[in-house]
């Protein structure tokens, strides 16, 4: 990976060189990451079929347009939480409650004011930095553990409240959806009819299959407009990590001492980093739920908080590529290697005598299907402890491993 | 004309009097040195001036401008910086950031949301961090992560890091102990290289007297929280209250 985290100290951005070969303002680094992360988009469909319909290796595909959208979308909150988390030092514990107000946000829109997808995201921003800034305000009277502790106390309490006493703005347990009853403002929706989510007249779920040979690529439209969402945010992402901004949020993390007593109030920094990762949590709230039009409140549970901690600290917090990657790794477990069962690792194993087949499918189901759960808690404890920088350092290593070979056959 | 006036300041710590009705004039463009035995109440004055303690009762007027109930950075906006008794900077940054950071608290304030411009078009702050660092001979550690350099090389980018605020008052919290001989010279050297380019206002808190009689031009000695002289350093090296106090300890 060509990432640059932000301990890399050889390549500072703040040295004066001029920009070679970059575009949009960014070094000629920044911007051929940012065009990776846009082949990668364009090309999911492809890339993450390789693999025949109806082969044995078929169930390890993962280009189906649900799939996708929820890389995509779980790779923006990760960008986000990578934000504050990996900037500032703050974990919240508590980032699934601007999700999940991000989506009440953008079902009301779809509800009420028009089943036009672009709005209801803006809404969704919107309502999620709003509530982000008072969770912020509050939760950043403290640090530390503490911090963290209140984040969570407002997620669960958000979480509490949208299944009881709020129950009237969010259809409380079973949550709201889009029904024949809604007849939004901006529509022309006929009497009982139940309208569906779209972009500019265009329905999210309108699919293209291009079928080669044995494969099949579907391309979506929802998939494409939450590709470009997670394009924008990376960009951001990137400018933010280069901005005076920037730096001033690495210091907060550094030495708030420091920072306080050379004119600079690093709780208000803190607050800002908060809020934009809200609203990123509320973008990827907003896009789910144009997507699949639905919320409910296990949306802002705290295991959700947790998953994106998980995410970004597996992917390499601090780093730009790193939520991305911990957010594609994460979905793609909960996702193939969940649906690998009894009868699939038979086949897998079929080659072997009776007895070892046997033992192997013993021996590896505990990690495959439900438990899953396993294979991830093994695999993040495993980057914790010898990737600290997690997998995009992993990256590093490897291509480092490389790069030292190749210059030692130079000398040789 | 003084630029930093203290009158009758009290502070407590319980039972404990810190300090008891301490006054201090430091006039503009001087070395002011404060002195006294450990326990003497020397930091906690000087967290009295940086709004990090509120004394119990009395003054400080920086500026014509009081600087009680002020938090530490409004202070620091006002013109006081810090140098701390062990160097604080930002470890996990490169040597240009840090310096970038002072750059940019003098220009912009507190706080401001400059998120989407590039740190690579400050040309005229990195400009100016840079001419600051070869000020201190450190232009080849630029890209060096500040938490990577030995002890002089941080308390030499500490006091760049205020200097590029250009600071109106320079307070220095013992910034040699500590230190190896060699670093102690080198302190001494750049506080004076900086007191003769610059004309920078100092007060200084020290406790080795080859620093303060080499750089301070008037002294205030502090025992037990009070104030027992204020004078040039010639008449206090002769002073019997002082060798009484203080010096007398010292040759223990
Ligand atoms: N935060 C505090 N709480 C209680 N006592 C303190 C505190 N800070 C300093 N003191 C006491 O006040 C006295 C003066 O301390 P200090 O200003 O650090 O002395 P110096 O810097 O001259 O060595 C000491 O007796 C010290 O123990
Ligand atoms: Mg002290």
């Amino acid at each position: 990976m060509t990432d640059q985290t932000t301990q890399t100290p050889v390549s500072t951005p703040a040295r004066a060189k001029p920009a070679k070969g970059g575009f949009l303002g960014l070094t000629s680094n920044d911007s051929t990451l940012l065009m990776i992360i846009f082949g990668l988009l364009i090309f999911a469909p492809f890339i993450l079929n390789p693999f025949p319909e109806g082969s044995a290796m078929a169930q390890f595909n993962a280009g189906y347009p649900d799939l996708m959208q929820r890389f995509v979308i779980f790779g923006i909150f990760a960008i986000g939480f990578n934000i504050l988390f990996g900037l500032t030092g703050y974990l919240s514990f508590g980032h699934a409650a601007f999700l999940g107000v991000g989506s009440y946000a953008a079902i009301w829109s779809m509800k009420l004011v028009t089943l036009n997808v672009i709005p209801a995201i803006i809404m969704a921003i919107i309502v999620a930095g709003a509530f982000s800034w008072v969770v912020g305000k509050i939760s950043l009277r403290r640090s530390g553990i503490y911090f963290s502790i209140l984040t969570l106390a407002f997620a669960q309490m958000s979480y509490a409240l949208a299944y009881s006493v709020l129950t009237p703005i969010t259809g409380g347990e079973t949550g709201l959806q889009i029904k024949n009853t809604d007849n939004p403002l901006f529509g022309s929706l006929n009497p009982g009819e139940i309208g569906r989510a779209n972009f500019f007249g265009l329905e999210m779920g309108n699919s293209y299959m291009l079928e080669i040979g044995n494969w099949v690529f579907t391309f979506n439209l929802g998939y494409y407009i939450a590709a470009v969402a997670m394009l924008v945010a990376f960009y951001l992402s990137i400018r933010i990590f280069r901005s005076p901004f920037g730096i001033m949020l690495r210091a907060v993390k550094s030495n708030q001492q420091r920072m306080n007593y050379t004119g600079l109030e690093p709780k208000r920094y803190t607050l800002w980093a908060f809020v934009i990762s809200g609203m990123f949590a509320g973008l990827a709230g907003g896009l789910m739920v144009a997507m699949d039009t639905q919320v409910g409140p296990e949306r802002m549970f705290w295991t959700a908080s947790g998953e994106v901690v998980i995410m970004t600290i597996l992917g390499g917090a601090g780093t730009l590529m790193g939520p991305v990657l911990g957010a594609g790794f994460i979905k793609y477990l909960e996702n193939i290697v969940s649906k690998i069962n009894k009868d699939i690792l038979h086949q897998w194993f079929a080659f072997l005598p009776d007895g070892f087949e046997d033992l192997m499918v013993t021996l590896v189901y505990p990690f495959v299907g439900k438990g899953w759960h396993l294979t991830m808690g093994i695999l993040f404890m495993l980057v914790v402890i010898f990737l600290p920088g997690g997998l995009v350092e992993g990256g590093k290593r490897i291509a480092g491993l490389f790069t030292r070979k190749k210059t030692a056959d130079k000398e040789s | 004309m003084a630029i930093l006036s203290v009158k009758g300041v009290n502070k407590r710590f319980g039972g404990l009097q810190a300090l008891g009705d301490v006054n201090l004039d430091v006039e503009e463009n001087t070395c002011h040195a404060i002195i006294g035995p450990n326990g003497a109440g020397k930091s906690t004055l000087l967290n009295v001036l940086v709004g990090k303690l509120i004394p119990d009762s009395g003054s400080v007027v920086f500026d014509g401008q009081s600087v009680l109930g002020r938090k530490p950075h409004q202070i620091n906006q006002m013109g006081i910086s810090r140098v701390f008794q062990t160097p604080e900077i930002f470890g996990d940054l490169t040597v240009i950031e840090n310096m970038l950071i002072p750059c940019f608290a003098k220009r912009d304030g507190s706080f401001r949301m400059h998120a989407i411009e590039s740190v690579r078009d400050e040309g005229d702050m990195i400009a100016k961090a840079e001419s600051m660092l070869d000020e201190v001979n450190m232009l080849d550690k630029t890209d060096m992560l500040a938490s990577s350099m030995s002890r002089g090389d941080k308390r030499r980018l500490e006091m760049a890091m205020c200097l590029v605020q250009e600071p109106r008052l320079l307070l220095l919290d013992e910034p040699t102990a500590g230190m190896a001989r060699a670093d102690t010279e080198n302190t001494i050297q750049l506080l004076k290289d900086i007191r003769t380019s610059r004309g920078i206002t100092m007060a200084i808190i020290e406790h080795d007297m080859n620093v303060v009689f080499s750089l301070a031009e008037r002294i205030t000695v502090l025992a037990q929280g009070t104030p027992l002289v204020e004078d040039t350093p010639d008449n206090i090296k002769g002073h019997p209250k002082v060798r009484e106090a203080y010096l007398g300890e010292a040759q223990v």
